[in-house]
């Protein structure tokens, strides 16, 4: 078993209290970089360590916080717990088992950037995550390491959780911002950058919850021991989500570079595929990502490796296909939920969305025509790249790359009016048009 | 009934943030949660302890699908049905809830004790299907574990 950093003791009993996480070494990394480092030198030291966003962009993390206007305006962090990408459950289990590992990670973030207030927006669904950040919060209050001169290092810095109530765009960084400042979570147009304008106008750092949860470790165990995992580019572990027909779902903790075989296939993570069916296809980094084939499985899960077999590492959330599934219905599932989600700002991403369920629903139902396949791709070029933010980009990534893997399947669709795959214990509709 | 205490926490609030218009979200919470869902008295009660007109209150309100327009069950069942519930089956799920509790989701049963919800991936994918009753997880659910549910819920209504 590999080393574990960010779910390091994750089931210690106790580990989500101010007194367990202490009894794991919590909070040493905070004391450390108040009395050992001036606030440039964290940000020197988060470069060094090579750890890239967790969130879905993989930004250096280290270069994003340099990147924060130099101006006497106040700074803001906004932590993003939003978590709503579908396939991805990391945050949630941070938040609920080790709450205070998150809250030193945003302490820790903020002295570097010289933020005087943080937010940690908590995805409103996740109710006891809420209550476990917020308890940390409070705890963390009490014990000194949050308020007013911070373990006497004349550093001051407040902490709010707020909680979305239901919208998957808020987890987009523009518009994380609007819902904290009370608005409709509609995203802004970038340029300006949130490290230059950001909440309430001033210089913001936005940085993912496994992100900030990562922090303690680098701090207490330095840059160098958290580049010596993982790859030259990609450094360090992930929490991949590893879900959907696999024996062993749940999340795993592995060096960056690990092969999707292994994650899938070894008998200490996925132990291979739900009732030993062939593997179809893999979704390696929550739904917004192309999906792969099975010819992809010896590629190594780090930046670099995904994108170059036509992909994106994402939010970590590797969605597992089997044979037993009709694409074509898995596909609809996932634009559905896009559709569903789109703010509905952008034309193009709020109709697009819209027009690419209608047709997927026809073709999965038997009422699907000749030119509906390019009919999607049509649509989803007029989408992507055209709207303010990536959300109408995410939904065309299933469609587009299931085409380009499956195609025969949707043309099966539209020959002869019904799913390739028999098994339809799934589906709510009749296969084929016309019957019951 | 807005009570003065819920109006006390709404004013706090507008004073916690550094902008008094960010406490909107907490403070339509609230309001929620003294009446089961936004009415125009709770909307009223937002706009007054934040500084806001009822109007922007409600647009905030109506973006977001966790704040409630109309009364709800006193039990809201949320059924996770997006892709990795999806390929675990969560179909059954949603259809055996229609049959037991006889209605569709996003509908109220006429007593009032069960709303039925589908919602988009709840970040439980590693324990599919998952739902969620009055905002608290149930995981792996079966169809035997979810008739077992359904009593409980019904002894406890």
């Amino acid at each position: 078993m590999p080393e574990l950093i960010v779910t390091k003791d994750i089931d210690a009993p106790g580990l989500d209290t101010l007194e367990g996480y202490r009894q794991h070494g919590g909070y040493e990394a905070l004391e450390k970089a108040l009395k050992e480092y001036q606030p440039d030198e964290l940000v020197e030291l988060v470069k060094k360590s090579g750890l890239r966003g967790r969130g879905g962009a993989g930004f250096p993390t280290g270069m994003k916080w340099s990147f924060l206007a130099k101006n006497d305006k106040t700074r803001y962090l906004c932590c993003n717990c939003d978590e709503s990408e579908p396939g991805t459950f990391k945050d949630r289990m941070l938040m609920e088992k080790n709450p205070h590992q998150l809250v030193e990670g945003v302490i820790l973030c903020s002295y570097a950037c010289r933020v005087s207030v943080a937010f940690i927006y908590v995805r409103g669904e996740l109710a006891y995550a809420a209550r476990q950040v917020q308890r940390a919060i409070e705890e963390a209050y009490a014990a000194g390491y949050i308020g007013k001169n911070i373990m006497g290092s004349g550093f001051d810095l407040d902490v709010i959780m707020h909680r979305g109530a239901g919208a998957y765009i808020c987890g987009e960084e523009s518009a994380l911002m609007e819902s904290l400042e009370g608005r409709r979570g509609y995203p802004r147009l970038k340029p300006p950058f949130p490290a230059a304008i950001g909440l309430y106008g001033g210089p913001t750092v936005i940085n993912n919850c496994e992100t900030l949860s990562t922090l303690p470790a680098i701090v207490r165990n330095g840059a160098d021991w958290y580049a010596s995992f993982g790859t030259e580019k990609s450094k360090g572990t992930r929490v991949f989500c590893l879900s959907g027909q696999v024996k062993k779902p749940g999340n795993y903790e592995l060096p960056l570079g690990t092969p999707l075989r292994t994650l899938i296939y070894d008998e200490q993570y996925g132990g291979g595929i739900l009732d030993d069916k062939p593997l179809k296809a893999i979704i390696p980094g929550g739904s917004s990502t192309p999906m792969l084939g099975p010819d992809k499985l010896d590629t190594p899960l780090d930046f670099e490796g995904i994108a170059a077999a036509g992909s994106m590492l994402g939010s970590g959330g590797v969605v597992v296909i089997s044979e037993d599934t009709c694409i074509v219905d898995a596909v609809l599932r996932m634009t559905d939920f896009y559709r569903d989600e789109s703010c509905g700002k952008c034309t193009p991403c709020r109709e697009g969305t819209f027009w690419l369920t209608e047709i997927l629903h026809r073709l999965e139902h038997g009422e699907g025509r000749e030119k509906d396949i390019d009919l999607l791709l049509d649509i989803c070029d007029n989408i992507s790249g055209k709207s303010f933010c990536p959300l109408g980009d995410a939904a065309t990534s299933p469609i587009v790359s299931s085409i380009k893997l499956f195609r025969d399947e949707y043309e099966y669709h539209v020959r002869e009016k019904r799913c390739m795959v028999e098994r339809a214990s799934t589906h709510k509709v009749p296969l084929h048009a016309g019957e019951v | 009934m807005i009570s003065e205490q819920a109006k006390q926490r709404m004013r706090d609030l507008a004073s916690r943030y550094p902008v008094a218009r960010s406490a909107v979200m907490p403070a339509l919470y609230i309001a929620q949660q003294e009446e089961g869902y936004l009415t125009q008295e709770g909307l009223q009660a937002v706009a007054e302890a934040i500084g806001m007109t009822v109007n922007d209150v409600e647009s905030v309100a109506t973006f977001y699908t966790m704040y409630y327009q109309q009364p709800q069950g006193r039990k809201q069942i949320k059924v996770c049905n997006s892709i990795s519930c999806y390929l675990r089956g969560c179909d059954k799920l949603v259809e055996q809830l229609e049959q037991r509790l006889g209605i569709k989701p996003g509908e109220t049963t006429p007593d009032g004790n069960y709303t039925l919800r589908t919602v988009e991936c709840l970040a439980s994918c590693g324990t599919a299907p998952v739902l969620q009753v009055n905002d608290e997880f149930v995981e792996n659910v079966t169809p035997d574990m979810l008739d077992a549910l359904i009593d409980k819920w019904d002894r406890e209504l």
